[in-house]
Parts: structure tokens; sequence; C-alpha cells
């Protein structure tokens, strides 16, 4: 049964002349791991700038729903009204496309990591988590006011952060690397730990861009894992970029191919497998044999 | 390498020095011939005409060559490793610190046995080696606790923190007791100089580049015009200390409304204070909203326009600020209600002691010391807090704070508006300190001056910058004092002409012999198991 | 209309300065990427080479071939201000390459407080004027008893910057030293591993820049008849003013920049009051920085993330 988190509706970027994303629709499963794959160059990364607030889309709708189901029904009547969002007991409703980058996260709870890791160098492993944690700790200190003159309340919620992040750093096993500069943690440790801190920030939609990027078999495979663990155990979806296939076929509950800005296939990993343009676009054949391709199979 | 050896290898390391040093003296011969050699002078009919000044011209050029070809002939390396040796070794250290100890001694009896110009050599070389004592006794402490406490090993490094609090607090003390220790021994009428000139002055600097370190060293925003906060900070409090606090009076008569001035009295600067600082962090907010979407160097150029710019309004808009000739008469801080005045209800009547200057002075000491520790206590306060831990993360990466949901603007802001509040506060003490203020007080010179304090010091670290601030401004001041000098280069060198020369060159050295500063580690807001400092090879300097 | 004439006459001469030392901050800052501070200063400092130079010369020659004596000034004070920015380049600069982004800044900063420090003690606090030069004016025409005038010196300075702006311009765009430069302002290691000498390069940048504030420091003495050691800061800001709002790293750019920002300057003074001038300039540097970041020629940067 289909239990849309996300849906991302005519999606259309364009820089100047060039069109990133043309018309683009998918949709991200409630507790599913999509993985959006293709070649270099094919817009990935713009979707996930779109959808967490980066850039703002020429034009189409990313919508974002939290609790029940029922709400996607006021989709166009928020769409109608101009407004950001709707937010009812039992459930929101995002259009992430009018928010900026930082309520994105904030309010529609959607996380990212980068393709190039975005860590803080300079700051230790154990403060990269506590920023991740800034919206509730800065609620927690009176917005800084109370915390200044040393409310109880704030060392509590402080505890309770550092308690957070001690629990994320167990589980990717950096526990004896807490108070070690995070520049200086290994490569595969340092996308881990972005991981992490994505985490931190309670998302209900993580956006992973190339977390496989440069990592050896075994480290994909512990990904892997990790990722896996992700979705059972947390209430997150995850939407995924990926180049290495062995983790996007292992791990995907559904797999999107964008080629060029448009969408090419959309299925189940299998399916998506054998789908004859995807082999065409990713064997990197000229554009005109595409089209030939695209032709015999009646594109 | 046998002694036949290296006379074989140093022939050609002769030539080469020579070939350097002829190289360096002809570029100085270039460099310096026009500024140097001549001199043009405007003669009794105010006619430019020149003046020629072959002599020194020629001592310049001669003590580069010179100086270029010892540069080079030195065994540099083996040098370098001695002078490593020498720097590691606490029992090598105190012995030369003994070894100046004695020479200070012997020179102080020579100085006070003998006359005239001897004497002061003698005494102002003897300053210098108590100078040069004091700082070998803290490089062999320094030297002693490293080679003790190495930081490879977790109690070492644990012992150090305890060490460096235990230093802290005995700054805290000396600073305390610092005037009281000068007018013991100066006098009341010697020590002012000490405690205005060196101690008041010093902390004012400490504090504005404590608050200009919340922007560059924390947030990573380069603010080339902190200057201007200065300057809101004490004109605000001088315009309404002398005119009283604005009102808006209600009258029986048409207009009916009318603007009254409600006069502070003896308390204005305690009132004042917290104002002035409410408007310099105001005057941030304002400046900083337009300019905090552009990055680098185009923010640093932006900050340093509208320092000129605010700089240049006091300068012409006369009815407000006197323009040139400044605001003089600004009323002068009271301790809490008493008026430092000679007579009745003053402050020496009032506990029974003989006026005097110095009174004033002391408690002036006490009010920065009290308003910078402030400033550091905030500091230190907000680092632990979110918002400092968002500065901090926004100078290592801006982009991965937006997708943490930080607000990079608003944060961006309580910087701006936090540095500038910090620099409103000391710019209304140095108001009423002076009681009298006008625009040439706030060039960019002063924010340079700022900026380099605060890079100099280590960008992030208060206990550099405070060290940086200490070396530069009290270094310069103590131009003032090298009467020796006078003695040495004849009866007309005036060394206070050098103090600002010295500085830029101070600024230049230091940052080619470390360029991330003098404390260049960051020590973490939080830890979970142990305190480690971060190497500055990891943290970033910021974009903004 | 006649004051307008007027003004767009003063305006240009005050804007041929500024753009010559604009063209001094926006190739460092191209090829380094750093604000030289200290740019200022060098063009203060080659103002008092100038003004000695003259001094000696005018005792020698004699004021009648003030021609000759003019050019030998120039030659004079370009080579030893660039003997002066060679020297802080590789004393002051170059060791701080590619370490710390602040540290050749506050670096800079330094050695602008050391420039002025040493010229004022070296040559006195006091303003040093010179006998005016080419003090001549030619009536263009009159229009109600108001003259519009051009004087000889605005003539010799306009030909002058001309001159050496052509000169420079075909030595950045058409030699290899040119393509060099350029090579490393785009990426320093590519360019060394292609065999471009990046020290020489650099190097060499500063010698043009401050042969070209050497040229802009003998007009701005020629034009105002004084200079005094405290003279860098002011100008030195505007050009780099001048250089940002042209977009900086385009040579071209800090032309139209300098111009603009010397037709500014005096149709301030002009129309409104001259007090505010230096308000108006500055204000319109922090106008174009915030709705046209990358000035009027100079590329938009694109946000990566």
């Amino acid at each position: 049964m289909s239990d849309p988190l996300l849906r991302v509706e005519h999606l259309t970027m364009r820089f100047g002349g060039l069109v990133a994303i043309n018309d683009l629709s998918i949709t991200a499963e409630r507790g599913h791991i999509t993985a959006l794959i293709g070649p270099n160059g094919a817009g990935k990364t713009t979707v996930f700038n779109c959808i967490t607030g980066f850039y703002k889309p020429t034009e189409g709708r990313i919508a974002l729903r939290h609790g029940d189901a029922a709400i996607w029904n006021e989709l166009d009547a928020l769409t109608g009204e101009g407004r950001r969002s709707r937010v009812r007991r039992d459930g929101a409703l995002f259009l992430l496309e009018r928010m900026p980058d930082f309520e994105v996260v904030r309010k529609a709870r959607v996380a990212r990591t980068f393709q190039n890791i975005r860590l803080f160098p300079g700051m230790t492993v154990l403060e990269n988590l506590l920023v991740a944690q800034h919206t509730p700790l800065m609620r927690a200190s009176g917005w800084t006011v109370l915390g200044l003159f040393g409310v109880p309340s704030y060392g509590k919620a402080e505890r309770a952060a550092i308690e957070k992040a001690r629990a994320w750093l167990d589980r990717i096993g950096l526990i004896d690397r807490a108070d070690d500069p995070a520049g200086d943690l290994p490569y595969g440790a340092q996308r881990e730990l972005e991981i992490a801190r994505a985490m931190c920030t309670d998302p209900v939609l993580l956006c992973l861009d190339e977390p496989a990027a440069g990592l050896n078999p075994s480290e994909s495979a512990k990904l892997a894992r990790f990722l896996r663990m992700l979705r059972n155990e947390h209430a997150t979806s995850i939407l995924l970029i990926e180049h290495d296939m062995s983790v996007v076929m292992e791990i995907s509950d559904h797999v999107i191919v964008l080629d060029h800005g448009v969408k090419i296939a959309d299925g189940p990993p299998d399916a998506v497998r054998n789908d004859q343009k995807v082999i065409a676009a990713y064997l990197g054949v000229e554009d005109d044999e595409v089209s030939k391709v695209e032709a015999e199979v009646g594109l | 390498m046998t002694a036949e050896a290296s006379k074989h290898a140093s022939r050609p390391d002769i030539v080469r020095a020579l070939r350097a040093a002829a190289f360096t003296g002809l570029v100085a011969f270039g460099l310096l011939l026009p500024l140097i050699a001549f001199r043009a002078i405007h003669d009794i009919r105010n006619e430019l005409v020149l003046e020629t000044r072959w002599p020194l011209f020629a001592a310049f050029v001669a003590s580069a060559f010179v100086g270029q070809l010892i540069w080079q002939l030195l065994p540099r390396d083996r040098l370098k490793k001695m002078l490593a040796e020498f720097s590691r070794s606490p029992r090598k250290l105190a012995a030369a610190a003994s070894t100046c100890a004695l020479a200070a001694i012997i020179l102080w009896i020579v100085g006070t046995a003998g006359f005239g110009a001897e004497a002061e050599i003698a005494f102002g070389l003897s300053y210098l080696f108590a100078f040069a004592t004091i700082a070998f006794l803290i490089g062999a402490a320094a030297a002693w606790v490293t080679t003790r406490y190495p930081t490879s090993s977790a109690p070492g490094r644990e012992r150090r923190h305890q060490i460096g609090i235990g230093l802290r607090m005995a700054g805290l003390g000396f600073l305390i007791a610092y005037p009281l220790m000068m007018l013991w021994l100066a006098g009341s009428q010697g020590s002012i100089k000490w405690i205005d000139n060196f101690g008041i002055q010093i902390l004012i600097y400490v504090m504005l580049g404590w608050g200009l370190n919340i922007v560059v060293g924390l947030a990573g925003l380069l603010d080339l015009g902190y200057v201007a906060f200065y300057a809101v900070g004490a004109y605000s409090f001088a315009l309404l200390a002398k005119n009283g606090l604005p009102f808006i009076a209600f009258a029986s008569e048409y207009p009916y409304l009318a603007v009254d001035f409600y006069q502070l009295g003896p308390w204005a600067f305690w009132v004042l204070l917290p104002i002035a600082g409410i408007l310099a962090a105001f005057w941030g907010i304002l400046l900083g909203f337009p300019v905090l979407r552009l990055r680098g160097d185009y923010l640093a150029i932006v900050t340093l326009a509208f320092g000129e710019i605010i700089r240049l309004v006091l300068i012409n808009w006369v009815d407000l600020t006197n323009g040139y000739a400044g605001i003089s008469g600004v009323p002068r801080p009271s301790f809490f209600g008493i008026p430092f005045i000679e007579g009745e209800g003053g402050f020496a009547a009032r506990y029974g002691l003989k006026f005097e200057a110095i009174h004033r002075t002391i408690f002036l000491y006490y009010v920065i010391l009290v308003l910078a520790l402030i400033t550091a206590l905030v500091t230190i306060r907000l680092r632990r807090l979110p918002i400092g831990r968002a500065w901090e993360a926004l100078r290592e990466n801006e982009i991965a704070c937006r997708a943490l949901g930080i607000n990079t603007t608003t944060t961006k802001l309580t910087a701006f508006a936090i540095g500038a509040m910090f620099g409103g506060f000391a710019g209304s003490f140095f108001a009423a300190r002076q009681g009298f203020i006008s625009p040439e007080s706030f060039t960019f010179m002063e924010s340079a001056v700022i900026v380099a304090i605060v890079v100099l010091g280590g960008m992030g670290s208060q206990i550099g910058v405070a060290i940086a601030a200490i070396i530069m401004i009290g270094g310069t001041e103590l131009m003032r004092e090298l009467d020796v000098l006078k003695v040495i280069f004849g009866k007309g060198f005036d060394p206070t002409q050098y103090r600002m020369l010295l500085f830029g060159l101070g600024m230049v050295l230091i940052m080619i012999w470390k360029p991330r500063g003098l404390i260049s580690k960051r020590q973490p807001s939080v830890f979970l198991k142990e305190r480690k400092a971060v190497s500055s090879a990891h943290v970033r300097e910021g974009h903004g | 209309m006649e004051v307008f004439v007027q003004q767009l006459i003063n305006g240009i001469t005050l804007g041929s300065i500024y753009g010559l030392i604009a063209i001094g901050y926006t190739m460092v800052f191209g090829i380094l990427g750093m604000v030289n501070f200290a740019h200022g200063d060098v063009f203060m400092v080659s103002a008092f080479i100038a003004l000695i130079a003259f001094l000696i010369l005018s005792a020698w020659i004699g004021a009648g071939l003030i021609a000759l004596t003019l050019l030998i000034v120039l030659i004079i004070a370009m080579v030893m201000t660039s003997v002066l920015n060679w020297a802080i380049e590789r004393v002051a600069y170059r060791p701080l390459r590619g370490s710390f982004r602040l540290a050749p800044l506050i670096s800079a900063i330094g050695m602008s407080i050391l420039l002025m420090n040493f010229v004022q003690v070296a040559q006195g606090p006091r303003n040093k004027a010179i006998p005016p030069l080419f003090a001549d004016v030619i009536v263009l025409f009159t229009v109600d008893g108001y003259d519009v005038t051009v004087s000889y010196k605005q003539i010799v300075i306009w030909l002058v910057t001309g001159v050496l702006l052509l000169a420079f311009w075909y030595l950045v765009s058409k030699t290899a030293l040119g393509r060099a430069q350029r090579a490393c302002e785009q990426d320093q290691r590519m360019a060394a591993l292609v065999g471009v000498n990046v020290d020489r390069t650099i190097s060499i940048t500063f010698i043009i820049a401050a042969a070209l504030a050497a040229v802009a420091g003998t007009m701005y003495l020629i034009h105002y008849g004084v200079v005094s050691f405290a003279d860098g800061f002011t100008p030195g800001v505007k050009a780099f003013t001048a250089a940002v709002l042209g977009g900086i790293g385009s040579l071209p750019g800090a032309v139209i920049g300098g111009l603009a920002i010397g037709l500014i300057e005096t149709f301030w003074s002009a129309y409104f009051s001259s007090d505010y001038k230096d308000v108006a300039a500055f204000s319109i540097l922090v106008v174009v920085m915030i709705f046209l970041p990358q000035g009027l020629l100079g590329r938009p940067e694109v946000e990566k993330v």
C-alpha cells in the first residue's frame, strides 16, 4: 500500500539557460529507503538541494507530511492559501519549496548530509553532535538569555543532549574519539559521523548524498547495515543518492533513476536493474544512441 | 664532517653570503635613498628645500649589508637546534635568568653610584635586564611544566589544565593588586602614569579585543569597522551625560508635547553605561543586517566603510558632535554617586582621606577591570551555550550549519550585536575616563589595532588576546619610558615617535613567526571523558 | 550645464588617479586573493619619492625643461616604488603565502602602519607643498561669466594615465607575462606544473602594481601640489572601493570604478556638500556590495552546496 512521506511534483530547476531538472515527479514512502541514482550530472544533488531548501526551485511543489496520511487531502488547499505549512494535532503538512533551509530542518525535520563531507573540523566529535541539537538546546537556554544566568533547566537539557550524542557515538563506534577534533578522524568515520550528526536533529526524512563514496567494500557493507538499522529502529525514512550499486541494490526498497534531469525509471531494485533505458544511461552511450535505444524500448 | 671538508664547503658559502649581502645592501640603497638620504623641509620662507643626511643613510645601508652577511654566515641550523634545546631546558633558562638578575642588580648599583649620562644608561640597561630576567623565569617555568607534564599523557594534560587555572587565578590576583602595588612602589604622584597609561589603557584594549573576538575569533566574521561601535558608545555617553536623558514632557499649552532632558547628576555614568551598550548593540544590528550576506574580504571592506562613514558623520555633523573640536567636559564617573572632587561631599572628604587625583584613577582602573572581566565571563558562558557553539560552527562550515537548522542570519547578527555592545561599554568608559572625545580617537587605525590584537593573540583565545594586548599596547607605551635610548642616540632622539613604527613592524614579524597567533590551540566547549585542546591545523578561520 | 562639464573634467582627472591605484589592488587580489592594505601607503611613498626627485631635478635642470623633469621624476618614482613593493612582497607576504587567510591581511595592515610612520619619522609630519606646476588653464567656453576650463596639469594627467594604461593593457593581455598572471590567478599549483614561475609572476605583479601606483603618486603630487605621510589611507580606501565597485579581479573594472568614484566625489561636492563627499563614496560602496556583490564587471560568485 502506498504511504508517501514526501511528494515532489513537477519540479523544474533552471540555472540561467541550463535546465538541471525538468518536470520531475517522485515520491518517497514512509519507512522506506528510496534510492536516487543516475549518471553524473543527472541532477540528483540538485533535487536534494531543492528538497532541503538550499535552492528555490523554478517550478513545482515539494510536500512532506508528518503523522496521519489523511492530511494529504489538504495539500491543494494549503498550496492555494500561499502558506508554508499546516500543523494539526494528528499530523502536519509542509511545502518545502516555500521554506528557508534552516526551517526545513527545524520544522519539517528533513536532515541531510553532503557529497563532500561538511563537518566542523575544528570542533570535537561531541561538539559536532551538540551543534546538531541546536534548536532544542536553544529553546532550553531560553534563547540564550536564561542560559546566561545558568538556569538549571539548561544544564539538564545539555546533559540530555550529551547523552543522546553518546548513544549515537556508541552506535557508530566513535565513543573513544568523542573528544578529538572531527577533522582528525579517518575518512570513513567522518562519513558516519556526518550521518549521526544529521540523525541528532531527529529527522523524519534523512537525505544522504553519496554516503558510500570513498569507502572500501567492507566499510560500504558496514554502512549498508547501519542504514538498514536506521530505517528499522528509528522512525526515519531515507532518501539516498548513491553510485555504489551493491549498496543501492542491497538496502533500497525503491529506486528512482534520473538522467539529464528527467526520471527514466522508477520501481523496486530488481525491476530497475534490468531496465533498458537505465542500462543505456549508465553505459554512457552517446545521446543519439540513447534515443535509438529509447526508440527501441518504446519511449 | 671533517675540518678539511668544512673548509672547502665554506668558501662558496662566503661568496654566496657576500652576494646576498651585496644584493640586500643594493635594495636598501634603492629603498632608502629618497626617504633617508634626503629630507624635504620647509625653510624660513616656507619653501621646500632638501636637506641631506648621507651619514645616516650610509649607516642604514651598511647595517643592512652587514646584517644580511651575518645572517647568511650564521650556522642557522645549529643555532636553531641550540635555541630549541635551550628553550626546552628549565635549568639553562633558570641560569640565564639568574645571570640577567645579577646584571640588573650590578647595573642598578652602578647607576645609583654614578652621575649623569652614565648613570642613566646603567639604569636603563638595568631595567632591560630586569625584563629579561622575568622573561627567562617565565620561560624556565614553562619549560619545567612541559618536561614534567607532557601532553601525550592524560594525567599530564589534566595537570596542565590545573596549572593553567592556577595561573589564571594568579594573573587575576595580580590585576587586582596591581594599582595598590604601584601606589606603594611609586607613590601617589608617580603611580598615576603606571595605573592610567599602562593599566587602564591596556585593559581598554583587552576589553575591545575580547569584544571583537566574539565576532572575528568565534563567528569568523572579519569586522574592520569595530571602532564604529566604540565611537557610538563614547558619543552616546558623552552626549547623554552632558545634555541629560531626553524624554517627552507634557505641557498644558500648545504644542502640548515637548522634549525635555532629565539630568542624571553624579549617577550619569552608571545609568548611561548600559544605555550606551544597548545603543551600540542596536547599531551593530542595524549595520550588520545588510552586510551579512557578504563573505570574506567583501564583508571586511564594507565594515571598514561603515566605520569610516560613522567617523565622517561625527566630524561633519557639527551641531550634534562639535565636529573635529570634539566634546569636552564629559562628566566623570562617580564613586557610586559620590564624585571625586576636592572639598565637601567629595570622595576624599567623605572617607576622611586627603584629596588626590590618584583616587579616581584607581577607581577607574577597577571599573575597567570589572568591565573586561564581565566581557570575558560572558564570552566563556556564551561559548558553552548553543549560540556560542553555533558561532563556532558558522566559522567552521556555514553550509553545514544551515543543514542543521541554524538560522545563520540571526546567529551572525547576535555575534555582531554582542560584540558591538561590549565595544559600546568600552567606548562609554573611554569617554568618561578622558572627559573629552573627538573623532580623532576613532580612526581606522584603532580598528586595525584591535583586529591585530585579536589575530596576533590567536583567534578565539581569550588569554592570547590579553597577552597580545599587553605586548602591543604595553610595549608601545613602554617606548615612552625608554630614556636610555635618548642617551644612546642623543638628546634629540624621541622614542615615542617610533612607537607606531615598531607597532607595525611587530605586527608583520609576529604574523611571520606565528601566522595562527600566539595561542593557536582551541579549547573545546564541552568534553565527554577528557579535555583535549584542538590543534590549529583543524580549526577554520571562517569565510565571512 | 557649464558646472556639469567642469565637474566632469575634474572628476575624470581625480578618477584616473584612483583608477591607477585601483589596478594595483585588483591585480594583487586577483593573483593572491588578499587585500593589499599597504598599497595606499605604497602610493603615498611614491608621491614622496616623486617630490624628492622633483626637488633634486629642479635644482639641477632648472624650471625651464618642465616636461623633461616630469618624465625623469616619473621614471625614478616608478623604479623606486617597484623596488619597495617587490621588497614588501618578499619580506611580509611571501612567507605567509598558503597560510592562514587572515595572516597576510594583518601583515599588510602592519606594513601599512610601518610605511606611514616611517615616512612620518623620516620626512617629518608636516604637509609638503611644491610650487604649482602646469598651472595655466585653457578656457574651453564661457557661459554667463562662468569659465569652463581645463588646466594643463589635467591634460598632462590624462595623457600620462592614458599612455601608461595602454602600455599596461598590452603587457597583461598580449604578452607571455600576462598569460602567466592569468594562469596563476586560476590555479597556482597547476601553473607551476606547466612551467610558470609562480614566485616571479607574483613579484612582477607587485612591481607592476607599484609602478602604476607611482604614476598615480606623481599625478597626485602634480594635481594637489601637496603631500603628507597620512595621504595614503583615504585615497587607498577609495581606490579599493573603486576596485570593488568595478568588480575586483577585473582590470577594466578597476579603471571604470576609479572614474566612477572620482566622478561621484566631484559631483557630490559640486551639487551637495563637500563635507559629505567621502560619506557618499563609501555609501555607494556599501550599496553596490549589497545589491551587486560581484561589482560592475566582475564574475558573479555561485554558491556551491
